[in-house]
C-alpha cells in the first residue's frame, strides 16, 4: 500500500527533485495521496468486466453535458425574442457552434440509453439488494432529474417543435390532482407561454437540476464505494484493482461512446460527401426548427423519441374522456415509478427478484413497443398503397360522410359495410401519417428559410426572428393564397403534367407567373383567353376582353405579329416581374412601341385607361403600372374600384376594403405580402459564386 | 452526546448536559434563521406567476361575415390582439386562432376554438373527411366540434361566445379553457 501511492520522491532516496518536492508539500497539508489511492485501488471482484461499464459512462456523459452545456450557456439568451436567435448564431454561425450543439443534444439522447442499460444491469444483478438500497433510490431520483433536464432542454431553442411538446407536456402537469393548475402556471412562468417560460426553464436545465444531480450523484457514488461493486456471482476468476483494470474497460467504453455520438453527427456530412453535395456545417447536429409562433399550427408536433412512449400511451386511453388523460399522464406513470421504488423491498425474497427483473424487462419492452406503434402511426404511409384505398376517400366525398348513405350505397349488406369501415380505417391511418410527414417535410422547409432569413446582411431585427418570418413573402405567400385565394384561383404551373385537370377545378384565372411575358402572351392567345387559365371559368368568359382577343386580335389587317409582341412586351414591363432573375432587358424599342399601342385609342386605349391616354375610368382595368406591386395590392384591397373591374367585378371580394370601425378581410400588411408573393418578389440569399 | 442513555434516564441533568441541550437548540434556530431569508425571498419570486392574470376576456373583430362562407364548412381565422408578455408589450400580435362556421343559409356564425381540449395541440381541419382532427393524439371533432367517440380528448372543442355586429364585422369572446379535465373551465 505504501509502494503503490508513493510518488516519484520515494524511488529516490536522499533529496528529492523539484516536482518531488512540490508534491510532499501538498501532501503535508491535504494528504491527497491517500484519496487518490483510495479513489484508484478499488478490489473488484472477481476481475473487471464489461458490464460493469455502465455507469462510468453515465458520469462520462454527463461531464460531457456540463463541458458542452456551460459553454453553449456562455452563448445563449434566455428570452422569447433571443433564444431561437442566440441558437441560430450558435448553430449557423459560431465557428464550431454545430459540433458543440451536436454533441450536447445527441449525448443527451445518448444519457438515456445509457440510463436504460445502466438499470437494467443493476436489476439483472440484483444490486438493489441489502445494502444498497439507498443507493438504488437515489439511482432512480437520478434518472428523474436526468429525464427531467431532457424535457426541459427541448424547450430552450424556442423553436416550434419544442414549443408545441412544451405546451403538451407542461398542459399534462395541469392534471396533477388539486395544485395541478397552480402548479402549471409557476412552471410556465404567468398564464401564457412566454420569456418567462424560457427564463424558468433555464434555470431549471442549467441550474437547480444539474445542482441537485451534482450533489446527489456525490452521495451515489460515495455509497457506491462503500458497499463496493456488486459482483457477478459466482466468482470464478481473480480479484483485480479498479486501476488500471477496470479503469481501462471504462475508458474504451467511453470512447465507443464519444464514437457514436460524433457518428451520428457526422453521419449527413458522409452522406453529403458520397453524394458529391457540398458539406454545410450548419446541417450538421442538433435541428433548429422555424421560431415558435403560437398562432401557426404545428402539425409536426411530437416530443423527442426517447419521451414518445408516454405521448402514445396517452392514445390507449381513448374514450376514458377526463380519467383516462389522468391514468395515462399521471397515475401509471407515478405507480411505476413507486413499483421501481419498491423493487429493493419485494427483491428481499427470491421470487421478488424474479419478479423485478421481469418487470423491468417487461416495461422496457412495453416502452419499446409504444415507441414502435407511435413511430408505424406516424410513418405507415410509406407503405400502405393509398391509391388501392382512393373509392373509400371517394364514397366519403361524395356522400359528405354520411354513415346512413354510406350504408345505402353498400347495398345495406353488413358485410361490405363492415370491410368499408376496415378499410376506412386504413385509409385514415395513411391519411394521418402522409398529413404528418407532410407537416414534418414542411416544417424542415420553414427551418431552413428562417435560417436564410436569419443570415440576410440587414440582420435579425431587435423584434426577433419570427416577425422576419411573419413578413416573409415565400412561406407566408403559399399559406394566405391557400387560405384566402386558392378557392376560386390557380397557381399552377401550365408545364406541369396534371395542369389541365388541376385548372378545370378552378373559378378563376390562373395566377402562376402573373405579370410575366408568357402570361399576357396567354391572355393575348384566342385558344386561351376563354380556357379555365384565364378567363374560362367566369363572368368574363363572355366579356369584351374575351370578344377582343378571339376577334379583333386575329384581324390581321388591324394587329400585326410583331404589334402583339409589343404589348406583350410593354404590359410585362409595367408589371416588371423578375423573379428575382436578373432579367434579360426587354427591347427598348419593343417596350415603347408596345407602350404606344397600349395608349392608342386605335388598340387597348380604346378600352383601357393607360397613363395620361385620357381613357376614362371604368370601362376596363386601368393598364397604368399594370402587375406591379401597387396594382396588385390595390386590385387585391378592391377590385370593385372603378380603377379595377369596377361593377363587372365577378365574385372578387374586396380583401382590404372596410366598413368604418370594422376590420377588412385581410390587413394591409398580409395583402401586400400575397402581391409579393405572386411577383416572385422575396429575399433571395446571395449564391457563392455570383 | 454526555453520558449513554441509561445514564440519563436514570440521572437527572446535569446543568453541563442542561447547557448542552440549549446549545444544540439555539444553533439549530440560530442557522435556521439565517438560512430563511433567502428561502422565502426565493419562494416568493417562483410564485410570482400566481399572481398573474390573463387580461380579461374581450370580444376581439376577428373577420367579416362575407369571409365565412355559408356551406357549413368552417374556416381557420387569426385572433390579433394586443399582447404582454412579461416586460415586453406588443401591439395587434397574433394570439391564437378560431374556427368559424356558417350553416348553409344562415347568418348566424359559430366559433370554436383551435386549441385541442386534451393537452392544448392545434386542431386541424380535415376538409376531405369533413371532421377535425387534433395532429398530436387523433382526437377527432364533428365539424359542430362534438366529440367522435372513442376519443383521447375529455370533452368536445371549446366553443367561444361570438356576435355579429350591426356592420357585418364578427367578435369572439377569446378565451382559454384548462385542457384534459372534462368540464370546460375558465383558464386565470
Ligand atoms: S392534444 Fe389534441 S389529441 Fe392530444
Amino acid at each position: 500500500m505504501k509502494q503503490s501511492s508513493s510518488s516519484s520522491s520515494s524511488s529516490r532516496p536522499g533529496k528529492p527533485g523539484l516536482l518531488g518536492q512540490l508534491a510532499d508539500f501538498f501532501e503535508d497539508r491535504t494528504g491527497y495521496r491517500a484519496f487518490v489511492h483510495e479513489a484508484l485501488y478499488e478490489r473488484v471482484p472477481g476481475g473487471a468486466r464489461w458490464r460493469y461499464v455502465w455507469g462510468s459512462t453515465l458520469v462520462f456523459a454527463f461531464m460531457t453535458q456540463v463541458i458542452t452545456g456551460l459553454v453553449l450557456w456562455a452563448s445563449y439568451s434566455a428570452s422569447a425574442q433571443t433564444a431561437w436567435e442566440s441558437v441560430y448564431y450558435i448553430q449557423h454561425e459560431m465557428a464550431g457552434g454545430w459540433l458543440l450543439r451536436g454533441i450536447h443534444h445527441v449525448m443527451a439522447q445518448m444519457m438515456v440509453v445509457l440510463l436504460a442499460l445502466h438499470l437494467m444491469q443493476v436489476v439483472i444483478d440484483g444490486a438493489y439488494r441489502a445494502p444498497r438500497e439507498v443507493n438504488f433510490w437515489l439511482g432512480l431520483i437520478l434518472m428523474m432529474l436526468v429525464l427531467g433536464m431532457a424535457l426541459t432542454g427541448y424547450l430552450l431553442p424556442w423553436d416550434q417543435k419544442g414549443y408545441w411538446a412544451t405546451r403538451v407536456a407542461t398542459n399534462l402537469a395541469g392534471l396533477v390532482p388539486l395544485i395541478g393548475p397552480s402548479l402549471q402556471q409557476v412552471v410556465v412562468g404567468g398564464p401564457d407561454y412566454g420569456h418567462h417560460t424560457l427564463t424558468r426553464f433555464f434555470a431549471l436545465h442549467a441550474g437547480f437540476l444539474p445542482a441537485t444531480l451534482v450533489a446527489l450523484l456525490v452521495v451515489h457514488l460515495t455509497l457506491f464505494r462503500k458497499h463496493g461493486l456488486c459482483a457477478r456471482q459466482p466468482i470464478t476468476r481473480p480479484d483485480a484493482m479498479f486501476w488500471p483494470d477496470q479503469v481501462l474497460k471504462d475508458a474504451v467504453a467511453m470512447l465507443a461512446v464519444m464514437a457514436v455520438v460524433l457518428g451520428v453527427i457526422l453521419l449527413p456530412a458522409l452522406r453529403a460527401v458520397l453524394e458529391g453535395r457540398p458539406i454545410v456545417p450548419g446541417e450538421l447536429g442538433a435541428e433548429l426548427g422555424a421560431p415558435a409562433d403560437p398562432s401557426q399550427p404545428y402539425a409536426a408536433a411530437r416530443p423527442e423519441w426517447y419521451f414518445l412512449f408516454l405521448f402514445q400511451f396517452l392514445k390507449v386511453f381513448e374514450g376514458w374522456g377526463a380519467s383516462g388523460e389522468f391514468l395515462g399522464a399521471i397515475v401509471v406513470p407515478g405507480l411505476v415509478m413507486g413499483m421501481m421504488f419498491l423493487m429493493p423491498i419485494v427483491g428481499r425474497w427470491d421470487l421478488g427478484h424474479r419478479f423485478n427483473v421481469g418487470f423491468t424487462v417487461a416495461l422496457l419492452a412495453g416502452v419499446g413497443l409504444l415507441t414502435a406503434l407511435a413511430m408505424r402511426e406516424d410513418y405507415c404511409a410509406t407503405w400502405i398503397d393509398a391509391a388501392a384505398l382512393a373509392d373509400v376517400g371517394e364514397l366519403i366525398e361524395k356522400t359528405g360522410g354520411d354513415e346512413a348513405q354510406i350504408a345505402a350505397t353498400l347495398g345495406n349488406d353488413p358485410e361490405k359495410i363492415r370491410a368499408f369501415a376496415t378499410r376506412k380505417k386504413s385509409w385514415d391511418a395513411a391519411r394521418h401519417s402522409r398529413a404528418f410527414m407532410d407537416a414534418s417535410e414542411q416544417a424542415e422547409v420553414d427551418a431552413a428559410r428562417a435560417v436564410a432569413l436569419a443570415g440576410r446582411p440587414e440582420r435579425i431585427p431587435p423584434t426577433g426572428a419570427l416577425e422576419l418570418v411573419r413578413g416573409d413573402a415565400l412561406s407566408q405567400g403559399p399559406k394566405l393564397f391557400a387560405a384566402n385565394c386558392a378557392s376560386c384561383h390557380g397557381h399552377i404551373d401550365p408545364q406541369q403534367a396534371d395542369a389541365q385537370a388541376l385548372l378545370a377545378k378552378t373559378s378563376a384565372a390562373n395566377l402562376h407567373g402573373f405579370g410575366t411575358q408568357a402570361w399576357v402572351r396567354g391572355l393575348l392567345d384566342p385558344e386561351q383567353v376563354a380556357g379555365p387559365g384565364y378567363f374560362g371559368n367566369t363572368a368574363h368568359k363572355e366579356g369584351e376582353m374575351v370578344n377582343f382577343v378571339q376577334h379583333d386580335l386575329t384581324d390581321r389587317s388591324i394587329w400585326k405579329p410583331e404589334d402583339i409582341a409589343a404589348v406583350i412586351a410593354g404590359l410585362a414591363a409595367e408589371a416588371g416581374v423578375t423573379h428575382g432573375e436578373t432579367t434579360v432587358a426587354p427591347e427598348v424599342a419593343l417596350v415603347e412601341r408596345g407602350r404606344v399601342l397600349l395608349a392608342s385609342s386605335e388598340h387597348c386605349g380604346s378600352c383601357h385607361t393607360f397613363r395620361d391616354n385620357g381613357t376614362a375610368a371604368g370601362s376596363a382595368p386601368d393598364l397604368t403600372g399594370w402587375g406591379s406591386r401597387e396594382w396588385l395590392v390595390g386590385i387585391i384591397t378592391d377590385p370593385t374600384h372603378e380603377r379595377f373591374y369596377g361593377d363587372t367585378n365577378d365574385r372578387m371580394p374586396s380583401f382590404g376594403k372596410a366598413e368604418q370601425g370594422s376590420l377588412p378581410m385581410l390587413p394591409a400588411r398580409q395583402i401586400a405580402l400575397i402581391a409579393d408573393w405572386l411577383r416572385g418578389e422575396w429575399y433571395r440569399p446571395a449564391v457563392a459564386g455570383h | 452526546m454526555a453520558g449513554s442513555p441509561e445514564e440519563s434516564v436514570k440521572r437527572p441533568p446535569t446543568p453541563d448536559q442542561r447547557r448542552g441541550f440549549l446549545a444544540r437548540m439555539l444553533a439549530l434556530v440560530c442557522g435556521g434563521l439565517a438560512t430563511l431569508p433567502p428561502l422565502v425571498a426565493g419562494l416568493w419570486v417562483v410564485l410570482d406567476p400566481l399572481r398573474r392574470q390573463g387580461g380579461a376576456a374581450a370580444f376581439l373583430p376577428v373577420t367579416e361575415l362575407p369571409s365565412v362562407p355559408d356551406d357549413g364548412m368552417p374556416r381557420q381565422f387569426t385572433v390579433i390582439d394586443d399582447r404582454v408578455d412579461a416586460w415586453t408589450g406588443f401591439v395587434a400580435e397574433p394570439i391564437g386562432a378560431v374556427y368559424l362556421r356558417r350553416r348553409p343559409g344562415s347568418q348566424q356564425v359559430e366559433a370554436l376554438s383551435a386549441t385541442c381540449p386534451h393537452a392544448g395541440c392545434f386542431v386541424e381541419i380535415d376538409k376531405a373527411a369533413r371532421c377535425f382532427r387534433c395532429p398530436c393524439h387523433n382526437s377527432t371533432f364533428t365539424l359542430d366540434g362534438g366529440i367522435v367517440a372513442p376519443s383521447p380528448s375529455p370533452r368536445a372543442m371549446d366553443s367561444l361566445e361570438c356576435r355579429v355586429e350591426p356592420t357585418g364585422g364578427i367578435a369572439v369572446k377569446w378565451q382559454n379553457f384548462l385542457t384534459g379535465v372534462a368540464a370546460k373551465v375558465v383558464k386565470s
